[in-house]
């Protein structure tokens, strides 16, 4: 069996989850396990593995005390000092922080008003690319894996627009 | 226009009556909007927010709503001046305290006024006369959506617009009406009119907004929240408890007249006689007997004309605006002196109070033509 990302290798690593009662397989050889870092892949789901989100992961873990925004240097001592932020980028730095707030704060949690014209198409890229992680999930769990590298891929270039739009999620 | 020919224009939101004029002063909206990844102006450091003010000034200024206008950093406008515009609810207090880097756009009707480098990046407000935030929401929204075109504003799909407080995340809109209701004062029963707002998520605060003191029976009612909800939906929300504290005003009013028609004919009379009197007064003492006095017009114990000449008054008997007329450095007491002058003379021609054909005091019939 060759591997299942490079397709040229022997694969000699074979991953095997159950989720929501279906098994998911992902057959791998050494390099590209490796190279996907895969040696403790119990909370890593195999769909986000191939989106190499395994390191975002990690991200989203609530902040450190001491973080720093990395545009303008606020810190949340700072916020607690102040009560105001540092910049927009500020918004995603301390967002695990900010979620209670704004829950206690505001009727809702999400932004239900005017969406600015530029936001609206980066806004309609985002909400593809959730369909297709969605269809990607579908596809790895049926193990219909090349039709799963090409959502991946379609993805990945749609996130590269997003990028470019920068705005953020 | 410089700030003289400015200040000297009209208020078109004071001198117009709007719908239902008689209780609501004026309709509000402000938006605040940052551009992405700058420094909010609290943080940044003062060469970032001239930056920032070079970049936003030029575009507001180039809108066709702002085709005649008034515009300046703040460091260029003179203390008393910056006083007189915060009487004119035309920059925040907040704002008149800023001074290089800061900046503001007014246009000649003073119905639109962006402040830059407020707490946010930018605060655009417009004003009309009367009960209609929705005509002055869409106003506000399409200078929004102009500014949109060439500045790139910070946004989040989840969160919106991206405020410096968390208080303003999401719509960045705040709208309120300014009401006048003397008689839910005179009647005791404004705490309980407060509370019952405060419940249903809106603020009602003084005549310069956060704690502030309700000077001339005067109150701000406004949306305290900004995420979860759509603009036009908070809108009509706030439209409906406001249409409720009219109903309220004039049923204490009704109900004044019927059963304590002598207070209030006490009240209305007492603050004509003081206010064509006095030869010094406060701007405290003076809103509040501008307040009776234009409670008495409505009720049609004075001539309908005289609401233009008190609500004038009203914004002309605020300190600023006494010391700029006076066009020298005032103390106190010469203020309050030329402040009982400048009534006196306005209200020269109005005749006093007429209680007649009125029910008369301290009965319960009322049919009285």
């Amino acid at each position: 069996m060759l591997c299942y990302l490079c397709k040229q290798k022997e694969a000699t690593v074979h991953l095997a989850q159950i989720a929501e009662g279906q098994m998911q397989k992902i057959d791998l050889c050494e390099d590209c396990a490796k190279e996907k870092g895969v040696s403790d892949v119990t909370s890593v789901s195999l769909a986000s593995l191939l989106m190499g989100l395994a390191g975002n992961l990690e991200a989203t873990k609530p902040e450190p005390a001491g973080t720093q925004c990395p545009v303008c240097g606020f810190t949340q001592g700072d916020f607690k000092k102040t009560g105001r932020l540092g910049c927009s980028v500020c918004w995603e730095t301390f967002d695990a922080a900010l979620q209670p707030l704004l829950k206690a704060m505001h009727k809702g949690e999400r932004h239900g008003g005017k969406i600015p014209s530029k936001a609206a198409d980066a806004i309609a890229l985002h909400q593809r690319v959730k369909e297709l992680a969605e269809e990607l999930e579908r596809a790895v769990r049926s193990e219909k894996y090349e039709d799963a590298a090409q959502i991946r891929d379609q993805i990945r270039e749609l996130e590269s627009k997003l990028k470019a739009a920068r705005v953020a999620g | 226009m410089n700030i003289e020919q400015l200040l000297s224009n009209p208020t078109e939101w004071i001198f117009n009556e709007g719908p239902n004029g008689k209780i609501v002063l004026s309709s509000r909206v402000r938006l605040a909007r940052n551009l992405r990844e700058r420094p909010f102006p609290g943080w940044a450091k003062k060469t970032e927010r001239q930056k920032v003010l070079e970049v936003i000034q030029p575009v507001v200024e180039s809108l066709p709503e702002m085709k005649e206008h008034f515009a300046s950093s703040m460091d260029n406008i003179a203390a008393i001046d910056k006083q007189v515009l915060v009487e004119r609810h035309l920059i925040s207090r907040e704002h008149a305290a800023k001074n290089v880097g800061s900046g503001v756009v007014i246009n000649e009707k003073e119905t639109i006024s962006v402040m830059i480098n407020e707490e946010d990046h930018l605060r655009m407000q417009a004003v009309k006369s009367g009960l209609q935030l929705k005509n002055v929401f869409k106003c506000i929204d399409k200078v929004d959506s102009e500014l949109e075109e060439q500045l790139d504003f910070a946004f989040s799909p989840r969160l919106g617009f991206l405020t410096a407080c968390p208080t303003n995340v999401g719509t960045g809109m705040r709208a309120s009406a300014m009401v006048h209701l003397p008689a839910l004062v005179l009647s005791d029963q404004i705490n309980q009119v407060i509370q019952a707002v405060n419940k249903l998520g809106l603020a009602v605060r003084g005549l310069y907004g956060e704690g502030t003191e309700a000077l001339g029976n005067v109150f701000q009612v406004s949306n305290q929240t900004t995420l979860g909800e759509k603009e036009l939906d908070l809108v009509e929300r706030l439209n409906k408890v406001i249409l409720q504290i009219i109903e309220h005003e004039e049923n204490a009013r009704m109900t004044l007249l019927e059963k304590k028609a002598s207070v209030v004919y006490d009240q209305v009379g007492r603050a004509y006689g003081v206010l064509t009197n006095a030869h010094t007064i406060t701007s405290k003492e003076a809103l509040n007997l501008l307040s009776m006095l234009r409670m008495g017009v409505d009720l049609e114990l004075l001539p309908a004309t005289t609401r233009g000449v008190v609500d004038e008054l009203m914004v002309q008997a605020q300190p600023a605006h006494v010391q700029k007329a006076a066009a020298k450095k005032l103390t106190a007491e010469e203020r309050d002196t030329l402040r009982a002058e400048l009534i006196r003379n306005r209200l020269a021609n109005v005749a006093k109070p007429t209680m007649e054909g009125r029910p008369p005091a301290e009965t319960d019939e009322t049919e009285t033509a």
